[in-house]
């Protein structure tokens, strides 16, 4: 009985049921749209399972995701929002495409400067939010919504100036072959995948350091408290603004670091933007669905990179690639509302329990 | 003289355009916010309202019809979030971000599957449109051109904003609403039914978000586009919280925001200056304007809580 009573308690049980709701859903709109579910989503498993170049694929459009939604639900766990994700992101992208491209340095120093150039520009975004919050009081979910679209709109600034620009193109110049974090070719071969990057690994490393920091060290203690109740933590003897900055310093890093791997591994070169790319935000379904753990992000990551790789595939039987987005949408809005569903089952438990 | 006086024409006339968008997406925003529920999944909402304007111009091809059907899309979507939020307590946030995957999923999906896997609708003819005030009774190109010959209803949304106030000061729904937003429980004690008030207020959001919607693509262009919505919904909710949570302040920062769009739209034809960093300048005035002047902004207390009703 207590075995079932802890499958019905976890979070766990409760993301499945939302995940396969979300399809139902998605089937009803498939259905609607004169679209067989069936055809359209047999379309969406074999692009994702039947040859193993499709999963190296996916785990190419996982590590970006991995890297935001652990940036999301760090945030989450230390009880601020990174909705900014989305601009650090960018940012990151940015600086790592633009050192990559004027820089002329020897190989793995070259990755290595642009990724950390990425993180700490990743980071100063997000401290900027978190200085205005901590000084002066500004809502920052304002602040990160401002501070998106400024990336949004320097970034396709920095991308059309002389030098970085190419010529009759809507991108920039190629980044360099040193700063690329592309597997050495003869794996890429091997594997039948051009773009196959290291990103898959650094997210790995991300997901497991981000965990230790938060499960076992004294400053994911300090932080987790200030979220949980800033007033206690900061009576308790810990600078709570100190950590809210501390908190979106780290979250922003690993937006940061996640532009970086997109750009220097999977893309090679950043274009100009006609309306958000979504990382960041997709980032927050992410963490979401990862129950805000960074183990968990790593799955979700994973999950969100074979849905995105799986829907682009899709117009090749003419359904609309978006079924993706009304899934996605409908699992967070399930995931947001399962306490309801997981007060409902385990009453209706303790109910036949007791007869 | 003459020219500054058509620049300055056109700036109005630009200003017009970009305004009503965003006001009357953040008018919307101001009754959610207000009430204690945060809306974020205003640009969703907008989203849908576009496509639906679009979409409904086409086929009735009356231009009022379809702006008003655009409203009840947005409705749609602000009863799933206030039933989500306010029947099942989920974090709000969340549930906001939640329907800024679907607004613009499903418009999208249902673009595509409507009209040969396209993501644009066909072009509208002028006459779906909404129609403009005083059109050829002016020389083209002249100021009170300009000024006065925009669509209805650009005018209409200012006396929208006059009314949002009027509601929010002068009536009793206006005075709960707002007391609903500061102390829900205290509310409640006196007979107010705060479930009520708060799927009004979001219900409220969402129309006036699907309107604001169907303004882009009813007025500004005639048809709907991937690129109609991009970031309107959070300019508007910006708006918002510079203007301090009130009608008029968010009327105040829509002005404003419109303005820079205008100045964005007419120095991009210039082309001294990069458009992109023109763009920028709405989004760092309002940093800088925070910082200065604003400060703190009073948020409804009660603004994002979960209000479980007592038995």
């Amino acid at each position: 009985m207590n075995k079932k009573k802890s499958i019905l308690e976890s979070n766990v049980l409760y993301t499945i049921v939302a995940i396969i709701a979300g399809f139902l859903v998605g089937a009803i709109f498939l259905l609607i749209a004169g679209i067989s579910p069936a055809v359209a989503y047999g379309k969406l498993f074999d692009s994702i399972f039947s040859k193993p170049k499709y999963l190296v694929w996916t785990l190419v459009y996982a590590s970006p995701l991995i890297f935001t939604g652990l940036s999301v639900a760090f945030s989450f766990r230390t009880g601020v929002f990174n909705i900014g994700a989305e601009g650090q992101f960018v940012i990151g992208s940015l600086v790592a495409c633009v050192l990559g491209i004027v820089l002329k340095l020897p190989p793995v120093l070259h990755a290595l400067v642009c990724l950390v150039a990425a993180a700490a520009a990743g980071c100063i975004w997000s401290l900027i939010v978190g200085v205005l919050k901590v000084k002066r009081g500004i809502h920052e979910v304002l602040s990160f919504i401002m501070f998106n679209w400024i990336a949004f709109y320097l970034s396709n600034y920095v991308v059309n100036l002389p030098g970085i620009h190419r010529e009759s193109s809507e991108a920039t110049l190629d980044i360099a072959e040193n700063a690329r974090l592309l597997l050495p070719e003869g794996i890429r071969k091997a594997l039948d995948c051009n773009a196959a990057h290291w990103g898959i690994l650094f997210a790995v490393i991300a997901a497991v350091v981000i965990w230790v920091i938060i499960e076992k060290t004294t400053l994911g203690y300090k932080l987790k408290a200030v979220g949980f109740n800033r007033n206690c933590a900061q009576y308790g003897g810990i600078n709570a603004d100190g950590s809210v900055l501390t908190a979106l310093g780290i979250s922003g890093l690993l937006s940061g670091l996640g532009g970086a791997v997109q750009v220097l591994g999977m893309a090679g070169r950043l274009s100009q933007f006609a309306g958000q790319e979504g990382f960041g935000f997709e980032g927050i379904t992410v963490a979401l669905i990862g129950g805000s753990n960074p183990i968990g992000c790593i799955f979700s990551g994973i999950f969100y990179g074979a849905m995105k790789y799986g829907g682009s595939k899709l117009s090749i039987v003419k359904a609309p690639s978006e079924v993706v987005d009304i899934i996605m949408g409908c699992v967070v809005l399930l995931i947001a509302i399962s306490h309801v569903f997981k007060v409902f089952v385990l009453n209706a438990a303790k109910k036949k329990e007791a007869k | 003289m003459n020219g500054l006086i058509k620049d300055l024409g056109l700036l109005i006339n630009a200003t017009l355009i970009a305004t009503p968008p965003l006001l009357l997406a953040a008018l919307g925003s101001c009754f959610s916010e207000r009430c204690g529920v945060v809306n974020i999944g205003i640009e969703g909402m907008m989203t849908i309202g576009a496509f639906t304007g679009a979409v409904m111009g086409l086929t009735t091809g009356n231009g009022w019809i379809a702006f008003l059907c655009a409203g009840l899309a947005g409705a749609l979507f602000g009863l799933i979030h206030a039933f989500v939020c306010i029947s099942c307590h989920a974090d709000q946030t969340i549930a906001g971000t939640a329907i800024n995957f679907l607004g613009p999923g499903l418009a999208l999906f249902l673009c595509k599957a409507m009209y040969n896997n396209s993501s644009d609708t066909p072009a509208m003819d002028p006459s779906c449109k909404l129609p403009k005030l005083f059109e050829g009774v002016f020389p083209t190109g002249s100021f009170w051109n300009n000024v006065l010959n925009v669509y209805a209803v650009a005018y209409l949304v200012f006396i929208l904003a006059f009314v949002c106030w009027f509601v929010f000061y002068k009536t009793k729904f206006g005075a709960h609403l707002r007391a609903v937003g500061e102390h829900p429980e205290a509310c409640e004690s006196l007979g107010i039914d705060v479930y009520k008030v708060r799927y009004t207020c979001v219900i409220l959001s969402g129309f006036f978000a699907g309107l604001g919607g169907a303004f882009v693509t009813l007025a500004t262009i005639n048809q709907f586009r991937p690129s109609v919505i991009v970031g309107q919904g959070f300019i508007a909710i910006a708006a918002v919280i510079f203007g301090k949570f009130s009608p008029e302040g968010a009327t105040k920062a829509c002005l404003l925001f419109g303005l820079c769009s205008g100045i964005k739209s007419l120095a991009a034809q210039s082309n001294v200056v990069s458009p992109n960093l023109i763009s920028m300048i709405p989004y760092v005035v309002t940093i800088i304007a925070l910082v200065l002047f604003v400060g703190k902004a009073h948020t409804p207390a009660a603004n994002g809580k979960i209000f479980v009703k007592s038995k």
